[in-house]
């Protein structure tokens, strides 16, 4: 694509590229920490990655500063048009997903205090799926990839699937022996946030679709073409 | 939707330069369409041929065919100056007649053609007047000089003049490319209310104004239409890459 | 240094003293001539100027009653030929200018208006007065009617140029026929500086002798007849003032006294007119 005949406007499009991929990558690490926090039993790391949400509060609210800026100044349209107003809703749902990673960390605060349930082994594949898909959805953003971003779409359902799966085992536990139902809880609000992560990293990819096609394909069932 | 207004393969030429390349249009009845394009792309070319304004150059050549109600006005049977009273236009800057005061320049498409009956004059006036929602602010001074006016009422006087002949069509010629910002939201608004009773096509310089006024948008570049659809989609999302590069800004 | 500054100081002053003195030397010729006619003329200006005819060698008194009355006629009759043809014919030359026949009429005008006006008169005395056998104030009128059109002529064309083009348009725009816009608009807004054209016109031609000198001829009584040859306030003092008669001189003086106020009054109205433009 050209650049425009303002030069500042590309260097503020530019700007709120990279302090966007900043946040996805913040994001990321939040969900592998508060994972490892929770699998290692690292209060001190959950401790620390609950701190870490600020930083992500702060990059949302100062990219919708520069959006807003950017919407007064240029008057964009069409693709710059979308680029912008598509940035302000996705750093919306990586705050969210700083939001859910800060529950899931002070979550494996309190389960770090009470004796280990089971090892964690769904738990910690669905937060590598959930955070691929975050990443993914990123990538497909900055290179206005509709294709990579119904990828992302497409896998929300098998991180939905682990999710069922955690959640009977968590019951046949709690069936078992009611002593488990305080640790099956928290593990099971974990599950739960890890999937709205993963719904989020599809908001954000369908937005992704909409930048790249000019085309709302939210609430209609994905398919590609 | 019918269209009131169709242009079909028309061609403009000045001496033997081509300004204005095998463009055909459809402008719907009751909807505001707006032509956009960088300067000299022939978007005020199109809309003069649109009157026959182009009849006073003569080295200007039209070809191909502009439908009125599905009728040619360049057909060799009909008078330009029939097709203008059908057609009204407003300029670029507000052109008031001089010697004339407000009143006279509202009734003045009568009152030059020399058909006006006594009694129905002040009832066109005011009428007028109260379309262009200038009533209230001229009422007590009608019999002064409407150069006294300032710019955006001028301009709204002369939206007066013209929708006192009662045309089916108002062509706009950036209209607002001389006015401060209120004065431009003033007459947006009353293109807006215009469209009820006309058709209405706006040449404008400011590409937000042709997404806040228009239903439909068409973008001209060199002379040939590159692209013409809905104004939401156009600014969202333009089929043209040429589009696309002239309203975000890299060219033009 | 100083002396740079000093000589600039020194060529400054040289060039205001040398530039005042050029106005001074443009307006004292009309100074001069006001303050000497105005000397000359007011003693012998009395109400009978304008009311008695001249009376015979060797009486005294008189006016130049019958002077006024020619000159306003001849000048109105002249402007009746001068300016239908003038105006319209700049409204051609502005709506239909750029054709061959167009600049041709231009360039016949700017003719016109250079040639010598004794000359116009002579060839009024040959279409009118030869073939009518006798000097007329219709002759004279014609003479001077051919003088008034080509200044008519250019002055309101430029005044019509001057009409944008705009006002034009929007009266096409309204369905106004093209004749009807030249008429009704351009016309109309070019009003104050074609009347200024028109009053400098008359106030040239007001003062013109030579073209009457063949024409109308100059009369010592009254006459209505346009076929006659008629009186005219500067044949009048032409008449007198190469006469040998010392009363004569004195009414001539008083002529032209009357003639410069009224050139005047003819010229600040033009100017009254001109400034009134948009």
């Amino acid at each position: 694509m050209t650049e425009h005949l303002v030069t500042q406007f590309d260097t503020d499009l530019n700007e709120i590229r990279s302090k966007l991929l900043e946040m996805g990558g913040k994001v990321e690490k939040m969900i592998h920490d508060s994972m490892k926090a929770l699998v290692e039993r690292n209060t001190e790391l959950a401790e620390s990655t609950i701190e870490y949400d600020h930083e992500i509060n702060r990059l949302e609210v100062e990219i919708d500063e520069l959006c807003l800026e950017a919407l007064v100044q240029r008057q964009p349209a069409a693709r710059d048009l979308r680029f912008i107003t598509m940035a302000m809703k996705i750093d919306t749902d990586l705050e969210r997903i700083g939001d859910k990673c800060r529950n899931i960390a002070k979550r494996a605060r309190e389960l770090n205090e009470l004796p280990p349930l089971k090892p964690y082994i769904d738990l910690p594949q669905m937060a590598d799926l959930a955070a691929a898909m975050v990443n993914d959805a990123l990538t497909a953003f900055v290179r206005w990839d509709d294709q990579l971003a119904y990828t992302v779409c497409h896998r929300d359902d098998e991180v939905n699937l682990l999710n069922e799966q955690i959640q009977g085992e968590l019951l046949t536990f709690m069936i078992k022996d009611p002593g488990t139902i305080t640790r099956a809880i928290k593990i099971n609000a974990i599950a739960r946030h890890l999937e709205r992560i993963a719904d989020h990293a599809t908001n954000v990819a369908e937005m992704v679709i909409f930048m790249v096609k000019g085309k709302d394909v939210r609430h209609l069932g994905i398919d590609p073409k | 939707m019918n269209s009131k207004l169709k242009l079909d393969q028309l061609n403009i030429h000045f001496g033997a330069a081509q300004a204005v390349k095998n463009v055909s249009l459809d402008f719907p009845a009751n909807t505001v369409t707006a032509i956009i394009g960088p300067s000299g792309c022939g978007k005020s070319t199109v809309l003069r041929s649109i009157n026959r304004m182009h009849d006073l150059t003569p080295s200007a050549r039209v070809t191909g065919r502009v439908l009125l109600d599905d009728a040619d006005i360049y057909d060799r049977k009909v008078d330009p100056v029939a097709v203008r009273r059908r057609i009204g236009m407003v300029f670029q800057k507000a052109n008031p007649f001089p010697a004339m005061t407000i009143y006279d320049n509202v009734i003045s498409g009568y009152k030059l053609n020399g058909r006006v009956k006594k009694a129905e004059m002040d009832e066109i006036v005011e009428s007028s007047l109260k379309r262009v929602a200038l009533w209230d602010e001229v009422k007590d001074r009608l019999k002064t000089s409407a150069m006294a006016l300032s710019g955006g009422q001028q301009q709204r006087l002369c939206i007066a003049r013209t929708v006192a002949v009662q045309p089916e069509v108002i062509l706009m010629d950036e209209p607002c490319s001389a006015l401060d910002p209120i004065a431009t939201l003033k007459i947006e608004e009353l293109i807006d209310e215009l469209k009820e009773q006309y058709t209405v096509v706006i040449v404008t310089h400011n590409m937000q104004q042709a997404a806040r006024v228009s239903d439909f948008t068409a973008f001209l570049y060199l002379g040939e239409l590159i692209e013409f659809d809905v104004t939401k989609k156009i600014f969202t999302n333009p089929a043209k890459s040429q589009t696309e590069d002239y309203i975000t800004g890299r060219f033009g | 240094m100083i002396t740079y500054a000093l000589r600039r100081r020194l060529t400054n002053h040289l060039m205001t003293i040398l530039m005042v003195g050029a106005a001074l030397a443009v307006m004292a010729p009309l100074g001069i001539i006001f303050v000497h006619i105005l000397k000359m003329g007011a003693s012998s200006l009395s109400m009978d100027f304008f009311t008695q005819i001249p009376k015979p060698t060797g009486e005294s008194g008189g006016g130049m009653a019958n002077g006024l009355a020619g000159s306003a006629l001849m000048i109105g009759l002249a402007s009746c030929f001068g300016l239908p043809i003038g105006i319209l014919g700049a409204v051609y030359l502005t709506e239909f200018g750029g054709t061959r026949f167009a600049t041709a009429i231009r360039f016949s005008a700017d003719v016109l208006a250079g040639i010598p006006s004794i000359i116009t008169g002579m060839v009024a005395y040959t279409l009118l007065v030869v073939p009518m056998k006798g000097f007329s104030a219709l002759a004279g009128a014609v003479a001077l009617a051919l003088i008034m059109i080509p200044i008519v002529l250019r002055t309101t064309e430029e005044q019509l140029k001057m009409v944008p083009g705009t006002l034009r348009e929007a009266s096409l725009a309204l369905g106004v026929p093209f004749w009807r816009t030249s008429l009704k608009v351009t016309l109309v807004s070019a009003r104050s500086g074609i009347i200024t054209g028109v009053l400098l016109s008359i106030a040239r031609i007001a003062g013109e002798t030579a073209p009457l000198l063949f024409t109308a001829l100059g009369n010592q009584f009254w006459s209505r007849k346009l076929t006659e040859p008629m009186a005219a306030i500067p044949l009048q003092i032409f008449n007198f003032a190469i006469s040998p008669y010392e009363d004569w001189h004195r009414l001539a003086w008083a002529g032209a006294l009357v003639l410069v106020v009224i050139m005047f009054t003819l010229n600040l109205t033009a100017r009254y007119f001109g400034r009134n433009r948009h």
